[in-house]
Formats: structure tokens, sequence, C-alpha cells
């Protein structure tokens, strides 16, 4: 009989991990920047049908980086989490955090017990509504490939290679930002990623916002023709 | 569509019989179990009809029981979706429910895809769920809405009715049912026109459902005491436009004006 070889649990953690960095540094980064009325989500992305950003439930967004598959497989899983929570018990009840942590339990389970883990990281962003005590703060979330979960406050970046633009963020980020400086900033930013145009133009950017004006879904796509009023008026 | 047991699909009610049985609720299977029939809130009038820019819909505020009044305020006219409407008739708890579900259908159907059902696909979707319902229909809990909306491909409102098969039948102008619809429709029958201003069709559906109150007990009036209006929602390219108490009382005002023989 023979003996299969013994590997060291850290050794295999390593490996998996720097696996999924690998995966997840090819793909370009998202930024999230809370503004005075509502959170901006803000990618870099060619495609206009596959998109990186989407909506959740009436507060809650999506953003994920890396394998298009994996985290587009995610982004729906957390829609049908959402949709059946709310139908069985009310709307203001799908909740930001519960679901951040349901996929910090799902990414942490398949990267333990998968041979392959995740090449994913994602954003779980929630807007506060003050109509209900309890629900006035704005939440993000950054869940991480082996399910290490982190919130933020004001920002939040994703993706690959996030340094440079985590610390342009920090020197350059203030709370209550209107729309369209807190969109300036934010491709800016997205601009000084090594992976990433330094030209970004205005087709490439994938943008939604999570507004505090709208009534019910609070998500909402800006189109390239509200993208370019917006930075380029 | 099941991949290893989990359910991949973009439909809301099929998840929901797929991975949460005990969620969905089957009429019928109660029904079986119990030997008597429960009494239900009944009772109504809801109408649908064209105009220029898309489609109105409107219907009475009120469910009873029997003779007794179960619910003076009761909405029988409910969004869909930004751009589709349903008012329901029949049974109000498997009425209600059904709108709920197409509701939250339409909107998880919106965000797994990424784009929104064509018109007739939603009218399509709310015929399948009529039809799942038919055995409890057939022992009372009749579900028979009205569906309508802007068809943003073809440019243009339209409107349907269904029977408790899920037969479904596209009118091309108006159409009201409920208890009190055979009097509404007599009512619409001489005012209609498809090219008729928004106004002048909220005062038409207005002079509607009061024909209708008159006629039918099980239908309610405007009840200016409470001050319980009849829901009226316009549609159009735009979006929904939930008209207004004010102007419903301002038109219910001008019928009263124009009928009063003292």
């Amino acid at each position: 009989m023979s003996m299969p070889f013994y590997v060291s649990p850290e050794q295999v953690m390593q490996d998996k991990a720097e696996y999924a960095r690998k995966g997840i540094a090819r793909g370009r980064s998202i930024i999230i920047l809370e503004y005075d009325l509502g959170i901006a989500l803000m990618a870099e992305n060619p495609s206009v049908s596959l998109s990186k950003i989407g909506e959740i439930y009436d507060r809650v967004a999506f953003a994920g980086v890396g394998k298009f598959s994996e985290f587009d497989q995610l982004r729906k899983v957390g829609v049908r989490y959402a949709d059946v929570k709310g139908y069985a018990y009310s709307r203001e009840d799908v909740r930001g955090k519960a679901l951040a942590n349901a996929y910090s339990q799902t990414m942490g389970d398949a990267f333990t017990r998968e041979m392959k883990p995740l090449e994913v990281e994602l954003v779980v962003a929630e807007i506060g509504d003050t109509r209900f005590v309890g629900h006035e703060e704005n939440s993000i979330y950054k869940v991480q490939f082996d399910g290490s979960i982190s919130d933020h406050k004001g920002f939040c970046v994703i993706g690959g290679e996030t340094e440079d633009l985590q610390s342009n963020l920090e020197a350059n980020y203030e709370s209550g930002l209107p729309l369209g400086d807190a969109m300036k900033l934010g491709r800016s930013t997205l601009q000084l990623a090594s992976n990433g145009d330094d030209q970004l133009e205005v087709k490439n950017l994938e943008v939604a916002i999570l507004d505090s004006q709208r009534t019910g879904r609070k998500f909402h796509r800006l189109s390239a023709e509200e993208v370019r009023g917006i930075l380029e008026p | 569509m099941l991949v290893r047991g989990r359910y991949l699909g973009s439909s809301f009610s099929e998840l929901l019989e797929l991975e949460h049985p005990q969620l969905r609720i089957s009429w019928s299977d109660a029904l079986a179990k119990s030997q008597q029939f429960p009494e239900v809130p009944h009772g109504t009038t809801v109408l649908a009809a064209k105009y220029a820019d898309g489609v109105l819909v409107a219907g009475d505020r009120l469910a009873t029981e029997g003779y007794r009044v179960a619910s003076r305020d009761v909405q029988k006219v409910y969004n869909t979706d930004s751009h589709s409407l349903i008012a329901i008739a029949g049974a109000a708890g498997p009425c209600i429910e059904m709108a709920r579900l197409l509701g939250i259908e339409l909107e998880h159907y919106e965000k797994i895809e990424g784009e929104t059902l064509e018109l007739e696909g939603k009218a399509n979707k709310l015929s399948q769920m009529i039809r799942q319902n038919l055995p409890a229909a057939m022992q009372g809990l009749v579900v028979v809405p009205l569906f309508a909306g802007y068809d943003k491909s073809r440019k243009t409102g339209r409107l349907w009715k269904f029977d408790i098969t899920g037969g479904r039948y596209e009118e091309a102008e108006y159409q009201a049912t409920g208890s009190g619809g055979l009097y509404a429709n007599e009512s619409l029958k001489k005012s209609h026109r498809n090219d008729m201003t928004r106004d002048d069709a909220v005062k038409m559906a207005v002079q509607a459902l009061t024909d209708a109150a008159d006629e039918d007990r099980g239908t309610g009036g405007i009840d200016l005491m409470r001050g319980i209006f009849p829901t009226l929602n316009v549609c159009s390219e735009t979006g929904i436009e939930t008209v207004d108490a004010a102007e419903v009382e301002r038109c219910y005002r001008e019928i009263l004006d124009a009928g009063s023989r003292s």
C-alpha cells in the first residue's frame, strides 16, 4: 500500500492563500466610497454586460473582484438569501451584516474544505435609513477569500493591488463629499492601480450608487451618460 | 434548473418550492383537510383602462365577509414593479399573497438576470400562478386579478384579465372585474377612449367606481366621513404615479354636483 506524502497544514493553507491571491491580483480594483447622500461603488470594467457590482436588496449592494464566474455565483446566492429572508420576515429584516457573515461562512468553508479556494474578494455595502431606529448607519463589509471579514468607514478598496489606492484615499478622502467629488476622487484613485488604465475613460467605468434619496429600492446603476454628466460636465 | 441539489434558476417561486417548501402555501391542501369551507373576505370592483400615455388601474377599498364589512380600507391595487400593476379580485388572502409573490418574482428575476422581463412575460408568469391555485379556486378561494402595465418595447399601455384556470385575455381598451365589475364595465363603455388624457381617464375611473358602488353592495363607495378614497394608479413610460386623494375627491364632488337633483 502506498502512503500519501505528508504535507503540513500550514503549508497547505499557505499554498491555497497564495493561489487565491494570485487569482484576485489579476482583477482590476473596485472602490466603495461614502458620499453625503449615499454610497458609491466604482469599478474599472470594460464590459457593459458582465458587471462586478450588483443589487442585493432594498438597501444592500454587492461588489466582487477576482474570477467572474465565482463572484457572480456568490452575488446570486446573496440575492436568493435576501429575497427569501425578506419574504419570510419583513423587508427591513434584510441586513448587510447578516449577509456579510453568511458570505464569510461560505467562503471560509470553501477555503478549508475544497481543493481550490475561491479566487474572490467582495464587499457588502448597506445604506442606512433614518426612518427606522437602529437602521441609521451606513455599513461596508469586506470579505476575503479565506472568509476573513472586516468593516470599513468612509471608503474601502478591494482587488489585487490596493496599497497605492488605499493610501491615496487615506490622504484625500473627507467625509460628507458630494457625489460628483466622490466620483472624481474614485476615478483618480482607480487610475493609480498598476494593473489598471491610467487614463480611465468613462465608458470603462462601472458605477452604481445606493442613494438615500430614493424610496424602496435604493440601488441605482448609473448609465454611461449619467457618469459622463457627473465626471465631465 | 438544479445543480448538485441547489436551485440555479431565476424564478423566486420555483426557488421557494424547491429549497424552502415550508414557506410555500398550498391553499388546496389546507382546504382538503378542513370539513367546512371558511368564510373569507370577498367583493370588489377593480378596473384597468388604457389612456393616451399608458394605462390606469383603480380599485375600491371595501372587503366583505358575507353581509358584514371585513375592512373599509383594504388595498386592491399593487405595483408589481416600476412599470406594471396588479388589481386583485377574489378571496382576499390568496389574492394579496399572489400580488406580493408576483412583485418579489419580478424583482428577483431582474436582480438575478440583470434585465427585466417583457410585460407579456410578466402576465404569463401571473397566469401560471393562477393556474397553480386552481384546486383551491374550485373550492371557493378564487383569484381573478387584472394585470396592466406599460410595455417599454412596444411603447404602449397593455392590460389583461384572467379566469380561474389561469386563462389570460388581453383587452384592447378597458376591463373591470369583481362583484361590481359588470356595472363598472357598463359605465366605462360610455366614456372610454384609448386616446383620452390622464385627467379624463381619472374622472372616468372615479365615475365607474361610483356607479359600481351604487349598484353592488360588495363594492365600497367614496367615504367622505372617514376620508377613504379608491386607489387610482396611472402607469406611463416614466413609471407609476399614484393619484392623490385630493384629486379623487375633486372628481367625486364634480360627479355629485352634476348628479344632484335638488
